[in-house]
């Protein structure tokens, strides 16, 4: 066993955590009041090479491990978690299915301007009425003189008013009585497709948050991402990896509203003594410390397995589950701990504490969580 | 051209420090390159990417030291070498650093040395200049600016919030000043291609000297904490009556007049 990072871990954490500091905290504030997307942090982002984090270096990438993805996931989320999600979906959901399964040109094509941050990354699966249930996916794409043409909408799509493409899911035919899915790389700019980003959200206001609408795009039919039919196969795939983004992000969330609640503890004083003296309070504080080095181990291992190529689909999954209902545990007490400063926005725990709802929902809800976690170990 | 960095770990700024039984504690505490070094090292691959040669960060210290050497590797050094002292010298000061660095590049032709003004730890400012003497170059001490052309140098130095141009030639040695330049975060690609740069370790012998030769020339007495903030006092009262106490207090309790 041995729980020290590795050299290049390390100093990528002190890397990244010196930049979320320095240049990702200070506006975090007024981005989410304003609904501003961090497009200057995400240019340095792409200049420092953490766009193409976990990516194979022949396409811009930097060939780091999943572990390092996670490090800089939780240290951006701690400081602004609109930033965290959108580096964690332009990495899980719109970088890595074009690594898994693209052909080598696809990649060049597509990968590489996601690795030098050109393009973000976006993956357009969930429906109106298919989230989990991907059997709801009624976006199809038929095929007429060499082309696929797409029609259909998506719903909650991360990121892609900045993606120059995006793989969509839609149905190709029937199989066995069974709608038969496929994954087709469109490029955003395509005649016919459309992408709103009208959602007025709970929170995670700096982050891009939009809907797609497809009417009638053509594309050429090499834009078929890895093989016909897999595409419910290729996102649960995808989903695994990405779950360890959204620990990540929930333990960064979670560090920023217990740090902040451990300060103001210290500090303010109530019947002749500081809050942290209460042993009220001291054991809300105890219980988040504890919680979040749980969470952190967590998501660690989940990224660990990964990164030996072992099988992780139910580690993911316990990761993301515990992480994020920590998370929320964390910030709720973050916001009860500073009293009716926290309900001010100024005092940040109440950001926090609406970001970290949709990490409960996001990527799988904790139900369908259990419910993966339940297949795994055997029910 | 041939470049060399002197760097030193050092504590994080950020951290609390604590004594215990006559040394400050390290277990736990985060260190970092000295920032000033970090803007030695920054300068030095900017003057390499307009010039051309090779930039060497230089450190004497520990094992640990390593790490801050890859970080200087990492944001874009070429290599880098660590004279670990560790098993050979207890105590060493200024003149044990200076000593052994001045040794280390004797005959290594360094067309410019840049190093930290100050270290944030010991803060005595002197390492560099000594090492200038040491090796019979001259030196100009908390430079903001450095314009090389050829083998000579236009610097702005910073005297007291003034600033002074100076015009010197090379071979150089200059110590960093606050201002002088944005240090740049490493970029990921840097980081993972650090490990593979070259990292020598060298040790006393190999620069053949003796723990003698390097004595420290001075002996620690005492370490301890500067006294804790007491909190302030508010006068109150007509003005006159607050300009009496203060002057009273300044004499009986303040005693500085």
């Amino acid at each position: 066993m041995n729980f020290d990072l590795t050299a290049e871990q390390e100093m990528i954490r002190r890397t990244i955590k010196e930049f979320a500091d320095e240049e990702v905290a200070p506006g975090a504030l007024e981005r989410d009041l304003a609904k501003t997307f961090p497009v200057g942090i995400f240019k340095q982002l792409g200049k420092m090479g953490m766009m193409g984090l976990p990516f194979p270096e022949e396409y811009g990438g930097a060939g780091a491990d999943t572990v390092s993805f996670a490090i800089v996931t939780e240290e951006l989320s701690r400081a602004c978690a609109s930033t965290g999600i959108t580096y964690s979906a332009h990495i899980s959901l719109g970088g890595a299915p074009l690594n898994l399964f693209g052909t080598s040109k696809q990649k060049q094509e597509y990968l590489t301007p996601i690795c030098t941050g050109e393009s973000l990354g976006a993956f357009g699966l969930t429906e109106p009425d298919a989230g989990s249930d991907a059997g709801g996916t009624k976006t199809t794409a038929s095929e007429a003189d060499e082309e696929f043409v797409i029609n259909g909408s998506k719903c909650f799509i991360t990121n892609a008013s900045y993606a120059k493409h995006l793989a969509v899911t839609a149905i190709t035919g029937e199989k066995n009585e069974k709608k038969e899915i496929s994954a087709i790389i469109v490029p955003t700019d395509q005649k016919g497709f459309t992408v709103i980003d009208k959602y007025e959200k709970m929170g995670l206001n700096a982050s891009n948050t939009t809907e797609l609408v497809l009417e009638d795009v053509r594309v050429s039919k090499d834009h078929l991402l890895g093989k016909r039919g897999d595409g419910f196969k290729q996102f649960l795939i995808t989903l695994d990896g990405g779950r360890i983004g959204i620990g990540a992000m929930a333990v960064g969330i979670a560090q920023a509203a217990y740090e902040k609640a451990l300060q103001y503890a210290q500090g303010r004083k109530q019947f002749g003594q500081s809050l942290s003296k209460f042993q009220a309070i001291q054991f809300k504080l105890a219980d988040m410390a504890m919680e979040i080095e749980l969470a952190r181990t967590m998501v660690f291992k989940a990224a660990w397995l990964k990164d030996q190529g072992r099988v992780f689909t139910k580690e993911a999954s316990m990761c993301k589950l515990y992480a994020s209902e920590v998370c929320n545990r964390v910030t709720n007490q973050a916001v009860q701990i500073h009293g009716g400063y926290g309900y001010m926005k100024e005092f940040h725990v109440e950001r926090y504490m609406r970001d970290g709802k949709l990490l409960e929902i996001g990527e799988g809800t904790s139900e369908i969580q259990r419910m993966v976690i339940a297949r795994q170990i055997g029910c | 051209m041939n470049i060399f960095v002197l760097l030193k770990r050092t504590f994080d700024t950020e951290e609390k420090i604590v004594i215990s039984n006559g040394s400050i504690v390290e277990d736990g505490a985060e260190f970092i390159i000295n920032p000033y070094d970090e803007y030695a090292v920054e300068e030095a691959i900017q003057i390499r990417d307009s010039q051309g040669g090779e930039v060497t960060v230089v450190s004497v210290g520990g094992e640990e030291a390593e790490k801050q050497l890859r970080t200087a590797l990492a944001m874009g050094a070429d290599k880098a070498v660590l004279i670990n002292i560790e098993d050979d010298i207890e105590n060493g000061d200024q003149f044990t650093t200076s000593k052994i660095l001045a040794e280390f590049l004797q005959g290594k032709e360094a067309d410019l040395i840049l190093a930290g003004n100050v270290a944030i730890d010991g803060g005595s400012g002197q390492v560099g200049p000594r090492v200038a003497d040491l090796l019979d170059i001259p030196y100009i001490t908390t430079i903001t600016n450095i314009t090389v052309d050829g083998t000579s140098v236009k610097i702005v130095r910073d005297v007291e919030g003034d600033s002074e141009t100076i015009e010197a030639a090379l071979p150089l040695l200059v110590t960093a000043q606050q201002g002088l330049n944005e240090p740049r975060y490493p970029s990921l690609p840097g980081i993972m291609k650090a490990k593979k740069k070259p990292l020598e370790e060298l040790e006393l012998d190999d620069l053949d000297l003796d723990e003698d030769d390097v004595e420290a020339k001075t002996k620690t007495i005492e370490i301890f904490l500067p006294p804790k903030k007491e909190a302030g006092k508010v006068l109150e009262g007509e003005l006159d009556v607050q300009v009496k106490e203060l002057v009273s207090l300044l004499h009986s309790e303040a005693k500085v007049i």
